[in-house]
């Protein structure tokens, strides 16, 4: 290949060297755009974030408004329904999780740490998303009063917690606050 | 077969002109025409002929199908109806491609239950497979994503479960999603892609598929006795004798096509499908096209956690497991004797294989209740046991039948009644190569 058949370093050595690193880099360089154009575009990407008027929602009522192209659950509690929840012992759920993106993310899942927080504990504002292949579950369905994956038969309970079926992980909690009494904001 | 000495003759001055400067005729000739094959290949190996023909029905139809369908999802639902109801002879060019998507995969199925029968994966034709189970995979994301396209309920929530299936990975599973998708859920981004994909992906299954014909006619075909081609009087040249019976199985293969077409249409489909996707509800039982329901069914046999893996994962893995297992089969079957003919408890098990198979199938459409799970992770289990348990040990402890010494053996004493075990056969097991 090389002039000599020594070992010293010749500038051919370097070309072959320069051109083979440049033509990875390019490759790579040249690669990238083609992946990084299917990741969300920045209209998708942009924080849409929603206010949903809920003062109609009354106890036993559910609103399911749509965010960043999911299905959000906004459901005022009933009594029974909160005090079903908060009666689980915390070793029955499968997901130890609150998965609530307001809280810092280790909390474990209580109904406290799952609703709207102190007063507003009737509230459970959740991404109506089944954590197992992300199906809608079903309101008010299945085993556990809560919620009902038709698709694998994933049970949720009244705060939305994975009870029995498939699903690794209780519906999870966008962030969310309430701008008053009766408008919440989602994202 | 390999290396054989071209026969082909230019008859006139513009054929040997052509010849000297690019022998396309030439090579036609010779895959097509004179190519030896197997004097006693039956039905069963029609299917590769059968397979070639509805590829280019598939891009046929879907070429002039993407004349019509507009790829967004206010209009992508509206514009199939049109295709069916405006478009003159739309119907028709619709059914062709929907039914024929089916009769794909019913073609591929025999095609690669022959080969798993008559044991045409092993050596020296291992690549041959492989290239067979690429073209497999790429057939079923074509098939996922053309599905995906009309814009119906069973459209959106197959793509929302299968993009799903990424979610499972640990770590990057949500970006890769994300990057499927190109956004946080099913939506306009996601069928503008798969239209896209859908319209490239048959060009890539025509290359591969010219590569497994390459393939194919280097090592040359397997047959029934899974004997090599030993002499000349073991072959019959491709034209007319393959030509004529792949043309017969074809012609029987695509009246039974015509008949589902122009008769029963839909009765392959899944009627949520002609209702338009709607994001917020969730049809209540979701299936999806029949020639991946024994693989769904291994998805959901999975319930339960293995150590550190998820039911989720495990699902998910074991289904990607299935067609995973498909690429070693070459290495996973021990035996020396190649076809199932001569391997009594082999064909047990292939054909225990093939009915639990068909069975996984139906379980793929049942709900993931009750006794439809236990069901499941049985079917799951003979499923991996076939391919991980008894083909490797069934090779080292079954005792084969007496081969014949050579195909056209075979074929005479079959056509004298016999059993297929010539009297003082002494023809040791076929070596490999």
């Amino acid at each position: 290949m090389s002039a000599t058949d020594s070992t010293e370093h010749t500038r051919r050595d370097f070309l072959y060297v320069a051109t083979g690193m440049a033509g990875v880099v390019g490759a790579a360089a040249v690669a990238w755009p083609f992946i990084d154009q299917m990741r969300p575009d920045a209209s998708t990407r942009a924080l849409a974030s929603i206010q949903v008027d809920i003062s109609a929602v009354e106890p036993g009522m559910s609103l399911t408004v749509k965010w960043r192209g999911k299905p959000v659950f906004i459901r005022n509690r009933t009594e029974e329904e909160v005090l079903a929840a908060r009666d689980v012992p915390l070793d029955d759920l499968k997901d130890p999780l609150a998965r609530n993106a307001n809280l810092t993310g280790q909390e474990p899942a209580t109904d406290a740490a799952r609703s709207a927080g102190e007063g507003r504990e009737n509230w459970l504002v959740m991404i109506g998303v089944c954590t197992h292949l992300g199906c809608v579950p079903l309101g008010q369905a299945g085993d556990f009063g809560g919620w009902f994956c038709p698709c694998h038969g994933s049970h949720y309970d009244t705060a939305g917690r994975i009870r029995r079926g498939p699903a690794p992980e209780n519906l999870y909690i966008p962030t969310f606050e309430f701008v008053s009494d009766s408008v919440v904001q989602i994202g | 077969m390999s290396g054989a000495q071209s026969t082909y003759t230019p008859k006139t001055g513009i054929g040997r002109w052509v010849d000297a400067r690019m022998p396309l005729p030439r090579l036609m000739h010779d895959s097509f025409v004179a190519y030896p094959v197997p004097r006693n290949l039956n039905y069963a190996y029609t299917f590769g002929g059968i397979l070639s023909i509805m590829l280019v029905v598939q891009i046929l139809t879907g070429v002039v199908l993407a004349m019509h369908y507009a790829a967004n999802t206010e209009i992508a639902f509206g514009s199939v109806e049109k295709i069916m109801r405006d478009v003159n002879s739309g119907w028709l060019l619709r059914y062709l491609h929907a039914n024929g998507a089916s009769f794909f995969f019913v073609a591929v199925y025999v095609h690669i239950f022959r080969g798993l029968y008559y044991g045409s994966y092993k050596a020296p034709r291992e690549l041959l497979w492989i290239l067979g189970c690429i073209i497999y995979l790429l057939m079923m994301a074509t098939a996922f994503m053309g599905y995906v396209l009309p814009w119906g309920q069973m459209s959106f929530w197959g793509a929302t479960v299968i993009t799903g299936f990424f979610t499972a990975i640990p770590l990057v599973g949500e970006w890769i999603q994300q990057l499927l998708l190109g956004g946080f859920a099913v939506d306009n981004p996601t069928l503008n892609r798969f239209y896209s994909l859908h319209y490239l992906l048959p060009f890539m299954i025509a290359g591969v598929v010219v590569l497994h014909v390459w393939a194919l006619h280097v090592t040359g075909q397997t047959n029934p006795t899974g004997i090599e081609v030993k002499s000349k009087t073991d072959t019959l040249p491709f034209t007319p004798y393959a030509t004529v019976k792949d043309g017969f199985a074809m012609v029987l293969f695509l009246i039974v096509f015509a008949y589902f077409v122009f008769y029963i249409p839909n009765f392959l489909g899944h009627p949520d499908n002609y209702i338009e996707a709607d994001p917020l509800k969730t049809p209540a039982h979701i299936v999806p096209e029949w020639y991946f329901l024994p693989f769904y069914a291994i998805l959901r046999a999975v319930t339960f956690d293995i150590g550190p893996i998820n039911s989720k994962l495990g699902g998910v893995l074991a289904m990607f497991g299935s067609i995973a297992v498909l690429f070693v089969v070459p290495w996973l079957d021990t035996s020396k004797v190649r076809s199932a003919v001569y391997r009594p408890w082999f064909k047990l098990f292939f054909w225990l294989f093939l009915v639990n198979a068909v069975f996984l199938g139906w379980l793929g459409s049942r709900p993931a209740e009750g006794i439809y799970v236990t069901l499941m992770q049985l079917g799951t289990l003979y499923y991996f046991a076939f391919f991980l348990i008894i083909m490797p040990l069934l090779g080292l402890i079954e005792t084969p039948r007496r081969l014949p010494n050579s195909i056209t053996e075979a074929v005479l004493d079959k056509n004298k009644g016999g059993s297929g075990s010539p009297a003082g056969a002494t023809a040791a097991p076929e070596g490999r190569g």
